[in-house]
C-alpha cells in the first residue's frame, strides 16, 4: 500500500541524490504509511474536496504549479490514515477537515469566548489589548507586510532576502521557492504533511546568500501574519555557502484559535560550511493539536541548531529532524516540553547521519505536571557511509507530582562500526527537600518550585535571546501556577 | 523574653515520634550546642524549628521572636530571620547562587535589590571566607565539593543575616582549612550579635565562640545541659552516662 501510495504520486522529488536521500529518510522510525490496508483508509464524504482547494489557491495567486502541487497533495491526503502510533487523535474530526480548513464565518469567535485561561495569560504577559484580540482570533489581523518591512529593510543591504512566502511565491523568488517548496518534506511523508500542501497558507522565506552572515537574529512575528498562518504555516530557510543566520519564530503568548489543528511545516537547507540556529518559542492553546513537521538538511561542513520551547496544545506531535548529508555536518537539537493538565505531548528528535564525521547532539528536557503525559521520543540513525560519526543523546524528564507521566522512547540504528554513539537518560521527580531548601531562605513555595523547574530547563533558555529566555521563564511560572 | 522559646515539643514522622518533649529557650545573642548520640535527634530538632513538612509536630510550641511560629511556612519562618545550615545542602542544576541569594533578600526585604550594593556585598563576604568570586556564579551547590558547600551556606548565613542561625554539622566531614573559614564566618556572624544553635560533634568550631549553654539530647529528649563545661565532660567521657 505503501509503494501504491508513491505510485500514484507524480510529485518529482528524485531531483539528484538528494532526492533517492529523501526518499529513503522518509521511511523512518517516524514513517505514518506502514502497512495500511483499504479499510483503513479514510473515506472522504463531506472531507476535503478539489473545488475548496482551488478556492485557497485562488486567492492566494498561486502559480499554475502550485495549484498542481496542492491538487497532487490533496490526493495523497485522501488515501492517506491518520497516525496511530502516538497519543490518540480521535478528538481531531477528521470527517469534519474541511472546518479545520476554512472555518466556516460563524465558527468565527467573540471575545466573550475566548477562554478565561488564555485571558489570563494574556493579561500576565503583559500583551497589549490590540495583539490579544488578534491573537484570540476575534480581532483584525495585522498587516504582515508592514511588520516584515522593518527588519527586511535592515537586512536587504546585506542582500538577505525575509519576506512571508505568499511574497516569495509570486515574486522574484518563484523559482528558488519552487526548487525547495516541499522537498524535505514531501507531501507524502504523512497525512497531516500532505494536508499542509493542499491548504498551506502564510509563513516566512528566507534566503542569505553565500558568505553572508547576519548579525541580528530574523525574528517571525507569527502572531501578526495572515489569516490562518497559525494554522498552515510554511517556512523555507536557505542559508547558502558559507553564511550564518539565527531565526527565531514563535511567541510566548497563547494562540487561541477556533480550529485547532495546527500542521504548520519548516523547511531548512543549509548549504555547505553554512550555519542556521533555529529558534522557537510555542505556545499553542490547550485545545489545539500540534501536528508540526520540521526538517533540515546540511551539506558539508554545515551546522543546524535547533532550539525548542514546546508549551501549550492538546496534543502535540513534534520531532524535527536533522539530515546531515555533507560530509563533516553538525546538528545540535536543544528542546524543553512542558505538558500540564490534559496535555499529552510527545516530542523528541531524529537525527539521520549520511556523510561522513557528522555530529549530532540532543539534548532534551521534559516537565509533567497535573496529570500531563510528556514522551520523550528520538531517533538517531547513522548509516553505513557515515564513518567516523558521533552522535550524543542525553535527556531528562521531571515530573513536579505523581499523577503525572513520563515516558522516553530513544530509537538508534546505527550501521557502522565506526562511529561514537552515547546516550544518557533521567527521570526524575521534583525533590521535596530542595524545595525546603530554598524555603528555608525565605523563598514561597510556589516560587521554590518554579526555580527548580526554570533551573531545569536552564540548558534551553540560556541559549535564546535575553528577552526569549525572559519570556520562557514567565511561561514556566504561569504554567506552574495553574492547576 | 527569649528570642526562641520551645515548650514541649514533640514530633516524628509517619512510622514514629522522634522528639519526645522538647523544652529550649535561646537568648538574643547567644550561642548554644547540642549534642548528642548518632540518632537521637538532633537534626530531627533543627529541622523542625526551620519548618521541614518532612516532620509533623504532634504536641508543643515553637515561638520565635515573640510569634508563634509552630504552624508556619518555613519561607515565613526564614523571613522572620530563622536560617539553617543544612547538614546536606541541596543541589540545584541551573540556578546561580547569586540569583539564588538575590531572590531570596528580595522575598525577605520586600524590596528590590540594589545590585551595585550587592555585588559589594557579594565580593566582600567572598573575601571573609576565602571563596573565589567566581563561585556565586556557579550553580547552587551543583558539583561543589563537600568544603564548599558548607562554605556556600556559611556565604548565605553572612549575606542574609538572620536574628537566629542553626549549624547542623556545619563542621563535619571538613579539613582543616575548610573549618577554620567556616569558623571564621561563624565567629563574625556571632559578633554581629547573631544567635546560634551549632549541632556538632566535635569542638573545633566552637574554639573562637563563647558557648553559653550545652544541651545534650538523647532519644529525642534534653538528657543534660550546663554550660560549655559540659562540652569538655563530653569529650572525656562520652555519652555513656546519658544513655
Amino acid at each position: 500500500m505503501t509503494d501504491i501510495a508513491r505510485k500514484d504520486t507524480p510529485i518529482d522529488i528524485d531531483e539528484g541524490d538528494s532526492g533517492i536521500i529523501l526518499e529513503d529518510v522518509e521511511r523512518g522510525l517516524y514513517d505514518f504509511k506502514d502497512e495500511e490496508r483499504e479499510e483503513d483508509f479514510f473515506k472522504v464524504d463531506e472531507g476535503l474536496t478539489e473545488e475548496i482547494v482551488r478556492e485557497i489557491s485562488e486567492t492566494k495567486h498561486d502559480p499554475e504549479w502550485m495549484l498542481d502541487f496542492r491538487l497532487k497533495s490533496l490526493r495523497i491526503y485522501n488515501e492517506l490514515k491518520v497516525p496511530k502510533w502516538g497519543p490518540p487523535i480521535d478528538g481531531l474530526d477528521m470527517e469534519k477537515i474541511v472546518t479545520y480548513v476554512r472555518p466556516k464565518t460563524d465558527m468565527k469567535a467573540s471575545w466573550e469566548d475566548v477562554p478565561e485561561d488564555i485571558k489570563n495569560a494574556f493579561d500576565k504577559l503583559g500583551i497589549p489589548q490590540a495583539e490579544r484580540e488578534s491573537l484570540g482570533g476575534v480581532g483584525a489581523q495585522y498587516d504582515s507586510e508592514l511588520v516584515y518591512h522593518n527588519v527586511r529593510e535592515d537586512v536587504a543591504k546585506q542582500g538577505v532576502i525575509y519576506t512571508d512566502m505568499e511574497s516569495a511565491l509570486t515574486g522574484e523568488f518563484e523559482e528558488m521557492v519552487r526548487e525547495h517548496f516541499m522537498k524535505l518534506v514531501p507531501p507524502t511523508d504523512h497525512k497531516f504533511a500532505a494536508l499542509h500542501g493542499a491548504v498551506w497558507s502564510g509563513g516566512s522565506f528566507v534566503y542569505v546568500p553565500p558568505g553572508v552572515k547576519v548579525d541580528i537574529p530574523l525574528q517571525s512575528y507569527f502572531r501578526l501574519n495572515a489569516p490562518g498562518a497559525g494554522q498552515f504555516e510554511h517556512t523555507l530557510i536557505i542559508v547558502s555557502e558559507g553564511a550564518d543566520v539565527h531565526f527565531i519564530e514563535g511567541c510566548s503568548a497563547p494562540k487561541y484559535n477556533v480550529a485547532n489543528l495546527h500542521a504548520g511545516c519548516v523547511e531548512l537547507f543549509v548549504g555547505k560550511n553554512a550555519h542556521l540556529r533555529y529558534s522557537t518559542i510555542e505556545n499553542w492553546s490547550k485545545n489545539m493539536y500540534n501536528l508540526n513537521t520540521k526538517r533540515a538538511i546540511c551539506e558539508e561542513g554545515g551546522t543546524v541548531e535547533w532550539i525548542s520551547g514546546s508549551f501549550g496544545s492538546h496534543e502535540s506531535y513534534l520531532y524535527p529532524t536533522s539530515i546531515l548529508k555533507g560530509d563533516n555536518s553538525h546538528a545540535e537539537f536543544t528542546g524543553v516540553t512542558f505538558a500540564g493538565k490534559g496535555q499529552n505531548l510527545d516530542t523528541g528528535a531524529r537525527m539521520v547521519h549520511i556523510g561522513k564525521g557528522t555530529s549530532s547532539f540532543i539534548d532534551t528536557k521534559s516537565i509533567c505536571k497535573s496529570g500531563g503525559i510528556s514522551t520523550y521520543r528520538s531517533s538517531v540513525e547513522i548509516r553505513s557511509t557515515a564513518e567516523g560519526s558521533k552522535a550524543s543523546v542525553n535527556c531528562g524528564s521531571l515530573m513536579l507530582d505523581s499523577i503525572s507521566r513520563s515516558d522516553t522512547v530513544p530509537a538508534m540504528d546505527i550501521r557502522t562500526d565506526k562511529a561514537d554513539v552515547g546516550h544518557e537518560a533521567k527521570i526524575g521527580k521534583i525533590d521535596d527537600e530542595a524545595v525546603f531548601y530554598l524555603m528555608s531562605r525565605g523563598i514561597r513555595e510556589a516560587d521554590a518550585r518554579a526555580m527548580i523547574v526554570s533551573g531545569f530547563a536552564n540548558p534551553v533558555s540560556k541559549e535564546l535571546p535575553l528577552e526569549y529566555a525572559a519570556e520562557m521563564n514567565n511561561l514556566i511560572k504561569l504554567e506552574m501556577e495553574q492547576g | 523574653m527569649s528570642l526562641l522559646e520551645i515548650k514541649g515539643l514533640k514530633a516524628g514522622i509517619e512510622t514514629g515520634e522522634i522528639l519526645g518533649g522538647i523544652d529550649l529557650n535561646v537568648e538574643a545573642g547567644s550561642t548554644h550546642v547540642i549534642m548528642g548520640p548518632n540518632g537521637a535527634g538532633k537534626s530531627t530538632l533543627g529541622n523542625v524549628i526551620m519548618g521541614s513538612p518532612a516532620y509533623s509536630v504532634t504536641d508543643g510550641s515553637i515561638i520565635f521572636d515573640g510569634e508563634d511560629i509552630t504552624k508556619m511556612a518555613a519561607n515565613e519562618r526564614a523571613k522572620k530571620g530563622l536560617f539553617m545550615s543544612f547538614q546536606n545542602p541541596l543541589e540545584v542544576p541551573g540556578l546561580t547562587l547569586e540569583a539564588f541569594l538575590r531572590s531570596a533578600m528580595r522575598e525577605r526585604t520586600g524590596k528590590a535589590v540594589r545590585i551595585f550594593q550587592y555585588k559589594k556585598e557579594l565580593e566582600e563576604t567572598c573575601k571573609l571566607l576565602d571563596m573565589d568570586e567566581a563561585f556565586v556564579e556557579r550553580d547552587l551547590n551543583v558539583g561543589f565539593s563537600g568544603g564548599e558547600k558548607k562554605k556556600a551556606e556559611i556565604f548565605q548565613l553572612l549575606m542574609l543575616k538572620p536574628k537566629l542561625a542553626i549549624l547542623d554539622e556545619t563542621d563535619s566531614g571538613l579539613d582543616v582549612d575548610a573549618v577554620r573559614i567556616v569558623s571564621k564566618g561563624v565567629e563574625i556572624f556571632s559578633k554581629q550579635g547573631g544567635s546560634l544553635i551549632i549541632i556538632t560533634h566535635n569542638t573545633r568550631i566552637l574554639e573562637a565562640l563563647n558557648v553559653d549553654r550545652t544541651h545534650v539530647i538523647v532519644k529525642g529528649k534534653i538528657a543534660a545541659e550546663g554550660g560549655s563545661e559540659l562540652i569538655d565532660e563530653i569529650n572525656t567521657n562520652g555519652f555513656e552516662k546519658y544513655i
